[in-house]
């Protein structure tokens, strides 16, 4: 079956269109984009409603999706509803599941678990060291082989520099990307929030920007010795911005992520408005306004190549303790296009189109996987914006398991209108009006 | 007042002078024969103490039971902790018997704050992990109000482990509110970083700090707390940071020394200087009664509660 688009603003950088296109889809695939494209008798015509901008499929490329052993927080099927809910059509997995996915029988069931939820597309991450224990690497051919697209030991650093180097020299050979999670273990000590003013007064033990830095650094050059591919994930720290552009200048292969969280929040938020809420502990932590604004500097000018959200669920029971024993990290998956809408677009730090590349070209081209691109033959992997749309965030509505987020109750501007995978349709907005009901039907 | 007492930071002038006039009125309470009015009758005071304290326990059982309230200490330590039960379902149990008041010492930072979100009871910080010890921060005031008549433009220096120090954080804004010059001394591993917003002092150097100085408060070197190599040894923190009776010459000659226990002697303070003249750290821990009775009775409704009744 045919399928085609009208009356959207398609933005797809990759193929360097910016305008009023028809996008014409042929079952999974994408047959063409144009004007006034004529479709056939067995053609479905979606007319779209006005204002709605259709680009390449998000991809998120770092989630934890807890499954297997956490499926009290997070499950395969619970985290792709999320993904496609927020717009993405592919997410990235974290191997800090239990048991580690440092093995191709991890692999594959993760795999079987997103073939049997069929939403949005998974691409695992496998294991850098066998358990993340960072002793010795995982068998990363075989991860490759058996569908992971990146290693990382996230979660925490790869534990030492010789490790690293010969992660980044071994997974070179498969061309993976090995993601760190850069963090100085021994400077960040038992830390619990950004070290600076609102940390001391309320009495958390603090972690200093430089615990992350300090990693980027070690990689970036272990990068440069080995030639190999280093992507600095959820970065924070103005100072870890300031290494990427090093390591760029001087050609390493090195890339970088934000959190939304990061490019949003500060370290006010550990006082107020509810002080202490455990909803406000990620690691990174938030931290100062002059780190945000060099985060939103770096989006801006183009040394950050990827938004990811980090999305971390965790049971609420395990969020209702003290400040102290609370878990790391919030969940993101369903909040992060209308941040990055309301916080980036409409002020005008970034136009429509890098947004397009932060969330989907750029997050393709590292994890080598399909997408990024609406051009004829790509797989009709399909995010459909509501850029005015005024969203309310609402734990209530959200599809994640889990509700930790410090974004509950915000009014934004812009949001998910509909969600194609593969040419089917696995999520329309309710709240966007005027959408054909010929969508809709299909979700049924 | 609010429902709780979580933080000087939420105190206003005004309230914290409110509880230090009352406290004169409740130290009186102290001082007669029969140490007891009917002022809490019937209410119920549950101390859940998740740290081993002796002088802050004892201090607000004292008050609670001068004030006739209904009064029980769950040392937690030895109880539900162990069977693995969260802060927040034994808080919910305590709660479930209709208690009044709690007071709460815990080693975690915002705690208390926690207790506050989910209890109909009013909470009472009794200190939470590094942030805050509001009653003994009012005790302080209490006692240097006591001796100086004034805090406004006293110069007070605070001396010891800065950054592990619920009672600093507590002094540090209730002292700068009330207008005194704070100035906070330790060394630079131990001072917190950007404290100085709190409009304090920072210094390093303890001769320079103590210059002059109306009140010298030490802090107690909490060995409990240290995990790092904060400085080498007890013996060099004592040459270098060590209040003796040389370093107390220096502050102004009708200087008070103060201390919230407790103390390692030959640590952060001489023992001659603790027991010296100037040292009035054993009258903190008697004023320390008489600011929680008014601490309970403001918190239980007061003035206004006693005139409707």
């Amino acid at each position: 079956m045919k399928r085609l688009l009208r009356g959207g603003r398609v933005v797809d950088p990759a193929n360097g269109r910016d305008g009023m296109f028809d996008v014409l889809v042929d079952g999974d695939r994408i047959l063409r984009v144009g004007r006034d494209l004529a479709p056939d008798s067995d053609t479905q015509v979606v007319e779209l409603p006005a204002g709605l901008v259709v680009c390449p499929g998000l991809i998120d490329m770092h989630v934890h999706l807890r499954e297997p052993g956490q499926e009290h927080k997070e499950t395969v099927a619970t985290g792709t509803a999320a993904a496609v809910a927020g717009g993405f059509t592919a997410v990235a997995c974290m191997p800090n599941t239990s048991p580690v996915n440092d093995n191709a029988g991890v692999t594959e069931f993760i795999l079987k678990k997103a073939a049997e939820a069929h939403l949005a597309r998974v691409y695992p991450i496998g294991a850098v060291s066998r358990g993340q224990q960072g002793d010795e690497l995982a068998d990363i051919a075989e991860l490759k082989q058996a569908g992971c697209v990146a290693i990382t030991d996230d979660g925490r650093p790869v534990a030492t520099a010789m490790l690293m180097r010969r992660a980044l020299e071994y997974a070179g050979m498969f061309g993976l990307a090995v993601i760190e999670h850069c963090e100085e273990q021994t400077l960040k000590a038992d830390g619990v929030a950004h070290e600076g003013f609102h940390a001391s007064t309320l009495g958390l033990r603090g972690i200093p920007g430089e615990a992350e830095s300090i990693m980027a650094l070690r990689d970036i050059s272990l990068a440069a010795l080995t030639g190999g591919v280093v992507h600095i994930a959820h970065m924070s720290a103005r100072q870890t911005l300031d290494a990427v552009r090093y390591g760029k200048s001087r050609g390493v292969l090195v890339t970088c992520e934000v959190t939304p969280h990061h490019f949003v929040l500060t370290d006010e938020m550990l006082a107020a408005p509810i002080p202490y809420d455990t909803n406000v502990k990620m690691n990174p932590p938030l931290r100062e306004a002059v780190d945000r604004d060099a985060m939103l500097a770096g989006l801006a000018d183009g040394s950050i190549d990827v938004i990811a959200t980090d999305h971390a669920p965790h049971h609420y029971d395990e969020k209702r303790v003290e400040f102290d024993h609370a878990p790391f990290g919030i969940t993101g998956l369903e909040t992060a296009v209308s941040l990055c809408l309301d916080r980036l677009v409409h002020p005008g730090v970034v136009t429509l189109s890098r947004i397009v590349e932060l969330l989907s070209v750029n997050p393709a081209r590292i994890l080598k996987v399909a997408g990024g691109s609406l051009a004829e033959g790509a797989p009709a992997d399909i995010t459909v914006l509501a850029p005015d749309l005024r969203v309310k965030v609402s734990v209530e509505r959200m599809r994640s398991k889990s509700k930790n987020t410090p974004f509950d109750g915000w009014q934004l501007r812009g949001g998910v209108a509909a969600t194609i995978v593969g040419g089917r349709v696995v999520y329309v907005n309710e709240d966007v009006s005027g959408f054909s009901r010929t969508l809709r039907r299909e979700l049924r | 007042m609010k429902k709780d007492l979580l933080s000087i930071a939420d105190l206003s002038c005004e309230e914290i002078t409110l509880i230090l006039d009352t406290t004169e009125a409740m130290r009186e309470i102290g001082q007669r024969p029969i140490k007891k009015v009917p002022t809490l009758r019937g209410k119920t005071v549950v101390n859940l103490f998740y740290e081993p304290s002796t002088r802050t326990r004892t201090s607000f059982e004292i008050a609670e039971k001068r004030l006739s309230a209904d009064t029980l200490s769950i040392p937690v330590s030895t109880s539900s902790v162990l069977k693995g039960e969260t802060l927040v379902d034994t808080a919910l149990n305590i709660e479930a018997m209709q208690p009044d008041m709690i007071v709460l010492r815990h080693a975690s930072s915002g705690a208390a704050h926690l207790l506050s979100r989910i209890c109909r009871s009013r909470i009472i910080n009794a200190g939470d992990g590094m942030h805050e010890h509001p009653t003994q921060a009012l005790l302080d005031a209490f006692t240097i109000r006591e001796h100086k008549h004034r805090i406004e433009g006293l110069k007070v220096t605070i001396v010891g482990d800065l950054l592990h120090s619920r009672v600093l954080r507590s002094d540090a804004l209730l002292l700068t509110k009330l207008g005194a010059q704070v100035c906070v001394c330790g060394p630079a591993t131990l001072v917190p970083v950007g404290i100085e917003r709190l409009g304090v002092r920072v210094s390093t150097s303890v001769d320079e700090a103590v210059a002059d100085a109306d009140v010298i408060m030490l802090l107690r070197i909490q060995h409990e707390r240290m995990q790092g190599a904060f400085f080498p040894s007890v013996r060099e923190y004592f040459n270098t940071f060590g209040m003796t009776k040389a370093r107390v010459a220096r502050a102004r000659p009708d200087v008070i020394i103060m201390h919230p226990g407790p103390m390692n002697r030959g640590v952060e303070i001489a023992s001659d200087v603790a027991d010296g003249p100037y040292s009035v750290i054993l009258e903190q821990v008697a004023n320390g009664v008489a600011v929680r009775m008014a601490v309970l009775y403001l918190l239980a409704g007061g003035v206004e509660d006693e005139a409707a009744a």
